[in-house]
């Protein structure tokens, strides 16, 4: 009995010594949280390694208001339940702002938490509404899902691109189903129309045979499939719709950036594909240039549009904490409500747009660039 | 006789104790204000993997039959608590009331489930049953992801395509939203529920088991022919362990629902179903008070291991095969028995 007793005190026991580690009050610490192992591992290794790569820029600047920056990652797994263990974990640490989480599903949940705290966040990458609406403490550097499925819809309908359209989805992710409806209810005011038989949903546990829905579309006749999804279901979508004799325009959403580097996928059937994206590793300015043969160096791939999020959010935070006159030993909450002000009057030239601003919503403002796959490399529209 | 069951009293009651003693601590750090955030955030989830082992321990180690579709119950229960909480937000204002009632719902629910799948399912035996309880908690998962429920107006619409087709009114308000789940149910879990819970679910399968039924149970399990012949109606009995089990498990996923923010099916993989079963095998098959400590040192573990960042897992990983060996490898028995036998007699006679 004691024995039990003693063995279930040390886990708790064990808890509280690792809360209480001592820390220092001249850095400011940001956490960041997002998926490093399991199946969109990818995604969150790009955000913590661009957050880094940032952060070590600007502390060997010389910091942020005579301070340094301390930056902490942490794992969620893409769960839920596991990125509130990470928030709190990342609380005991002492963290001052959340960079994260990357993911919109954890993202909300988490901002549930961050909004009783108080604590300053800003989502790289977390697009679905939800993310940012619990309170003003929340903010976020990529555009929100409506944003971007209207902006395809206009564009579509702008351009004259098609006029029967085709889509396939992700009806278990927050991020395609969320674009999806906003493109379904702007493609009302403009001129082509969603064949409704040619409208192929999948769910995570599907994601790797696209012949049906790829079978309905070409039996409707669609001139174009919107694809608001991630580039590795749509290097997939690709290979198989060639291997039909398929060839509709491809339309896709910032999430197909990275479709070019992608192992074993045939380049060449991603000619001609279009999208919305907001950071093109092909760029030519010198900020872009300079930080993808960074990333390269350090990491040995290309970065794709999460990282260039993260390194914006890193320097959106910098902004703000100068503008704010914030100092490294103020509480969370002090922080957050001079950061929550302050990032409605900075504007930021990053990877991911120039001039870019913020609302009290959280929304950023810039413009969405649409890009064509030619000759394996993005060509601005 | 007697003697036994005066042995079997203490042993019952030194497993509530534990829980009980776990709660007082954990008061005591939380007042005092030695318990960090990670911890207090992981309160209510210990609690839920405790009562989700312990319910499974009732299937695996009482009625000695393999399920790994267990996910599939607690999955039933948090949708059913959930839902219910999310619709009756506004009309029952009361927190605890409201989480009373979706813990019921949840129990309820999964309990009907159970026994549903429990009448086709228990005519299956060993290896047969693993993989159809298997399947069934794939279907439940994938069933839900289909649904479309929202509340107007109108009344209820439900639709199994896309949110679209549900044709509400503009002041109609979506409750499953099909893979994306359940968004928004009120947080009404807290740490006194869940202790309480997981008195509640230990007071009934303890007692279960030292019952005439659960005698009736355990006679099947270790001679399904013997007890066939002196009269036992094996298939009632297998039933009644089936649908307890879900039914706490649906408890479990109720208060698990209550707790988070956000309600997705796929949480309920056939992984889930894995873990509850580390739990019960590595806590020892049939040993309640075991199953309790295993779902919280295993839960909190990648947690508290969260210091060594991408390492975590593989520790993890090894810590498990390290004490699955310790438990159950018959050498380390036998070297546990040489070396550490006497120390642990000594110790219990220090205890007495």
């Amino acid at each position: 009995m004691k024995k039990l007793a003693k063995a279930l005190s040390f886990t708790l026991a064990a808890a509280t010594v690792l809360s209480t580690t001592a820390f220092a009050d001249d850095t400011f610490k940001i956490g960041s949280i997002g998926p490093v192992t399991g199946p969109a591992a990818a995604y969150g290794s790009a955000v913590m390694n661009a957050a880094q790569i940032a952060v070590d820029e600007i502390n060997e600047a010389g910091g942020v208001n005579g301070a340094l920056l301390e930056f902490n990652p942490q794992d969620d797994t893409l769960d839920a339940e596991a990125a509130v263990n990470a928030y709190n974990k990342l609380k005991d640490w002492g963290m001052q702002m959340l960079l994260g989480t990357v993911t919109s599903a954890c993202c909300i949940e988490v901002e549930s938490y961050a909004v009783e705290d108080n604590m300053f966040l800003l989502t790289p990458s977390g697009s679905a509404v939800d993310c940012i609406t619990a309170g003003d403490n929340a903010f976020r550097v990529c555009f929100s899902d409506p944003d971007q499925g209207a902006a395809s819809a206009r564009y579509i309908g702008e351009n004259g691109l098609a006029e029967k359209v085709g889509v396939i989805y992700d009806s278990s992710d927050v991020y395609s189903s969320g674009i999806f409806a906003t493109f379904r209810a702007e493609a009302e005011n403009q001129p082509f129309e969603i064949v409704e038989d040619a409208v192929g949903a999948f769910t995570a546990d599907s994601k790797t045979d696209f012949s049906v829905q790829l079978q309905k579309a070409k039996d409707a006749g669609v001139d174009l499939v919107y694809l608001p999804i991630y580039y590795n279901e749509a290097s997939l979508i690709f290979t198989q719709a060639a291997a039909m004799d398929f060839s509709p325009l491809w339309f896709g959403v910032d999430g197909m950036d990275g479709i070019l580097s992608v192992d074993g996928f045939d380049n060449s059937l991603a000619e001609g594909v279009m999208l919305l994206t907001p950071f093109s590793a092909d760029a030519e300015d010198e900020l872009t240039q300079n930080f993808v043969a960074k990333y390269q160096d350090l990491y040995g791939e290309v970065p794709n549009q999460f990282a260039a999020d993260a390194y914006d959010g890193v320097y959106a935070i910098k902004a703000a904490l100068e503008a704010s006159g914030a100092t490294a030993d103020m509480s969370a909450s002090e922080i957050c409500d001079l950061l929550k002000v302050a990032m409605t009057e900075i504007s930021l030239d990053g990877l991911t747009g120039t001039g870019m601003t913020w609302d009290a919503s959280g929304e950023p403002t810039k413009a969405p660039k649409a890009v064509v796959i030619e000759d394996g490399a993005y060509k601005g529209m | 006789m007697t003697g036994m069951k005066k042995k079997k009293l203490i042993s019952n009651f030194i497993t509530y104790g534990i829980v009980i003693i776990a709660f007082i601590i954990v008061q005591i750090m939380q007042s005092t204000g030695n318990l960090s955030s990670m911890m207090t955030g992981l309160l209510v989830p210990l609690c839920v993997y405790v009562v989700l082992a312990v319910s499974l321990n009732l299937v695996v180690g009482i009625s000695g039959e393999l399920s790994l579709g267990h996910a599939g119950f607690m999955c039933i229960g948090a949708f059913a608590g959930a839902f219910f909480s999310k619709c009756t937000q506004n009309t029952i204002t009361v927190g605890g009331l409201r989480f009373f009632l979706a813990l019921l719902i949840g129990a309820a629910f999964a309990a009907l489930f159970g026994l549903l799948i429990g009448i086709p399912v228990l005519r299956l035996k060993g290896d047969y049953l693993a993989i159809v309880t298997l399947a069934f908690g794939e279907i439940i998962k994938n069933v839900i992801n289909v649904f479309y429920v929202g509340v107007d107006s109108h009344g209820v619409h439900v639709s199994m395509k896309d949110q679209f087709s549900l044709g509400m009114e503009p002041d109609g308000m979506l409750i499953l939203n099909g893979p994306q789940g359940i968004t928004g149910t009120p947080k009404d879990a807290s740490f006194l529920a869940g202790i309480i819970l997981i008195l509640v679910t230990l007071f009934v399968v303890l007692n279960l088991i030292d019952s005439r039924d659960g005698r009736a149970i355990k006679s099947i399990r270790d001679n399904r022919i013997a007890a066939e012949s002196i009269g036992i109606n094996i298939t009632k009995y297998k039933l009644m362990a089936f649908t307890v089990s879900a039914a706490l498990a649906g408890a479990a996923g109720s208060l698990y629902a209550h707790n988070l923010a956000t309600l997705q099916a796929k949480k309920f993989d056939y992984n889930l179903s894995i873990l509850a079963l580390v739990f019960v095998v590595l806590g020892g098959i049939g040993n309640i008070r075991g199953s309790v400590i295993a779902a919280v040192v295993l839960t909190a573990l990648p947690e508290l291991l969260r210091d060594m960042a991408e390492y975590r897992m593989l520790i993890y990983a090894i810590v498990l095969i390290v004490m699955m060996i310790f438990n159950w490898a018959p050498k380390a028995l036998e070297w546990r028995e040489r070396y550490l036998g006497r120390f642990f007699r000594k110790s219990v006679k220090e205890g007495k």
